[in-house]
């Protein structure tokens, strides 16, 4: 909101939904383009030049991850926040491996959904308390011997703020629990984020599928 | 009035496009829709705008000197082509077709009689017995049944003898050929050794042969029957699961939806359609049944409970899991204690439970940013906290901690070291 105003796409299969998230930004962002089929939203994602594209994860025809990956690969400027109805942790897992910088729920408040639109253009990641849970999860048992300990572990302090952030705090507050600055909490998350992403843990996404046989 | 309606579908009956032309061009067709046996009568009544009943009876009187009216029947029934595809082939009046049927292969049977064909009256008698029960079970049965019997049958008789025993291609004649030739093997040395009955082995290989002619041509036909029985038990089994799952839908998605829109309540609307959510979400992924028996299913059913009591949404996260026990159980009730005391006093709008299982102990949260409050001001005989939390954990080998303060919201803290 500086000088210029965030330039946000939509890919979203319901037009219902497309329509609502449209009127609930249109005031704080510019909503420089919206499609409702996986097929062409890579073409006009890249036509478009957003900032953040809000990105549905179940779609027909490939679903949010391919509109990503198509994307992705060339454009890596171009940052995506996946918004799904599905909180299953392979839905989850899949486009965060795939390169989006968060994963929030349709039940998001606006207010929320701004904020995380805001803090996903600045380059950080957005972890709501699921996410943050499942991040726990799939590092959390000293299962395997890690291949690379920089990326397959967490450190202490990140696993404090993935907890912290799970039980429902927002970052502000996981600040002033740590006494750490935002930004630092920013860094920790942005770090655990590259590491759910490059981790060669295959446990990742071994955890993944077999959570839903548990 | 019979006559009045032939004659009227006689005119277009002529210009139908059938490449055959008709018999001889003579616009002689089988008919499609008044027919008994072989559609001749109705097609020669159509024709020549006569009651195809009087034909019948024309034909009828030609059998009994010596055979000529069956022959002709034959003869034209073979020669003289269908008729186009002007109503749908209904078998029209069922019983009366079934009693002609029955007649016929009765006429026939007496005909062969002199001519020393007779079967023995005790083959005579159990083939009537059959047919008879045959009749009974076709009448009685429930009329869609009969008319899937008889679709069943007309679809197998499309033509000629051999197309209806499934004789379309090449392999399919050469296997009724060699059928006909075992019955009449099977036939002719039966004949030949009833006069020296004492020859028993021959009589059962003649047995033998005659059933195994019959298996061959009858064989495949058997077959698809019993094929379209599974396929429809198939299809039924499929229409109950989608039924059962229309009966789901309706009684959850549907019916919240519906309340949705009648509702101003949007709290109470907020709680509804979470609830909902969660179970068709469950109900879609196909939830394992055991799920209630571990940690995480037991926390998550004693969240969406106090949330539908109190309409405030409860978000759960769960790390970890483990199976279901009585100090488990102490958590999960002690976390369905916090929740609704955060429900009831708090006004959050959300409550936060987080529950990690690791190696030595689960640890939960239960935390909202509501009023807080401050817990030296609680009276002594508010039980809430002293007994149904602390008290159940601290038997149970467990711990409590409780932060809050006046407008801070609170959180607590259960912590149980898991039993190994």
């Amino acid at each position: 909101m500086n000088d210029a105003r965030i330039k946000v796409f939509l890919v979203d299969d319901h037009r219902l939904f497309l329509s609502g998230v449209r009127s609930e930004l249109g005031e704080e962002f510019e909503i420089v383009g919206a499609a409702g089929e996986p097929a062409v939203a890579a073409a006009e994602i890249v036509a478009a030049k957003p900032d953040v594209v809000l990105l549905d994860v179940h779609m027909p025809g490939g679903g949010g991850r391919a509109v990503l990956e198509a994307v992705h690969r060339d454009h890596p400027e171009i940052r995506f926040l996946a918004l799904s109805v599905s909180d299953a942790a392979e839905d989850v897992i899949a486009v965060i491996r795939a390169g989006a910088r968060g994963y929030v729920t349709k039940s998001i408040s606006p207010n929320d959904l701004s904020a995380a639109i805001r803090r996903v253009n600045e380059g950080d990641a957005v972890f709501s308390p699921r996410l943050a849970g499942f991040v726990l999860d799939a590092f959390g048992g000293e299962v395997a011997e890690p291949v690379d300990e920089e990326l397959d572990l967490l450190t202490q302090r990140e696993r404090e703020v993935m907890r912290l952030i799970a039980r429902g705090y927002a970052y502000k507050e996981v600040a002033k629990r740590l006494h750490l600055s935002v930004k630092t909490i920013e860094s920790h998350v942005s770090a655990v984020l590259r590491k759910l992403q490059l981790s060669s843990r295959h446990e990742l996404t071994r955890w993944a599928t077999e959570r839903r046989l548990v | 009035m019979q006559t009045e309606k032939a004659a009227q579908q006689a005119g277009p009956r002529r210009d139908d496009p059938s490449p055959r032309g008709g018999f001889m061009n003579y616009g002689l067709f089988r008919s499609r829709d008044q027919r008994i046996v072989g559609g001749v009568a109705g097609g020669l009544g159509e024709r020549f705008g006569i009651d195809p009943v009087l034909v019948r009876i024309a034909f009828a009187l030609l059998s009994l000197s010596g055979l000529f009216g069956v022959v002709l029947y034959a003869v034209l029934w073979a020669a003289v082509p269908e008729a186009g595809n002007s109503t749908p082939a209904v078998l029209a009046p069922k019983t009366q077709r079934a009693v002609a049927m029955g007649m016929i292969v009765l006429g026939v049977m007496i005909l062969l009689r002199p001519l020393g064909l007779w079967l023995g009256d005790a083959a005579a008698s159990s083939l009537s017995l059959a047919a008879l029960g045959a009749g009974v079970i076709w009448l009685t049965s429930p009329e869609s049944r009969r008319e899937r019997w008889s679709r069943n049958v007309a679809e197998r008789m499309p033509d000629g003898p051999m197309e209806t025993l499934g004789a379309t291609d090449r392999v399919g004649k050469l296997r009724v050929w060699a059928g006909a030739l075992f019955v009449a093997g099977g036939v002719l040395v039966f004949l030949q050794r009833t006069n020296a009955l004492t020859a028993a082995p021959g009589i059962v290989l003649a047995v033998v042969a005659t059933i195994g002619g019959l298996g061959i041509i009858f064989g495949p036909w058997g077959w698809r029957l019993l094929r379209q029985l599974t396929e429809e038990r198939r299809e039924r089994i499929r229409s109950e699961e989608r039924a059962d799952m229309a009966a789901h839908l309706h009684d959850s998605v549907l019916q919240t939806l519906a309340l949705i829109q009648r509702t101003d309540q949007p709290k109470e609307m907020v709680a509804l359609a979470r609830n909902q959510e969660r179970e068709l979400r469950a109900w879609l992924n196909g939830t394992p049944t055991h799920r209630d028996q571990m940690l995480s299913g037991a926390l998550e059913e004693a969240a969406s409970a106090v949330e539908l009591q109190f309409k405030v949404p409860i978000e759960v996260v769960t790390v970890g899991d483990a199976p279901m026990d009585e100090n488990l159980q102490a958590v999960v009730e002690a976390c369905r204690e916090a929740a609704v005391n955060a429900a009831k006093h708090s006004g959050a709008a959300q409550i936060s439970v987080y529950m990690e299982v690791e190696p030595h102990a689960v640890t939960t949260f239960i935390r909202d940013e509501g009023t807080g409050f401050d817990p030296s001001s609680v009276a002594p005989d508010r039980r809430g906290i002293a007994e149904s939390i602390r008290g159940r954990m601290e038997r149970s080998g467990g711990s409590v901690t409780i932060t809050t303060e006046p407008g801070g919201g609170t959180e607590v803290q259960l912590t149980m070291a898991r039993s190994k």
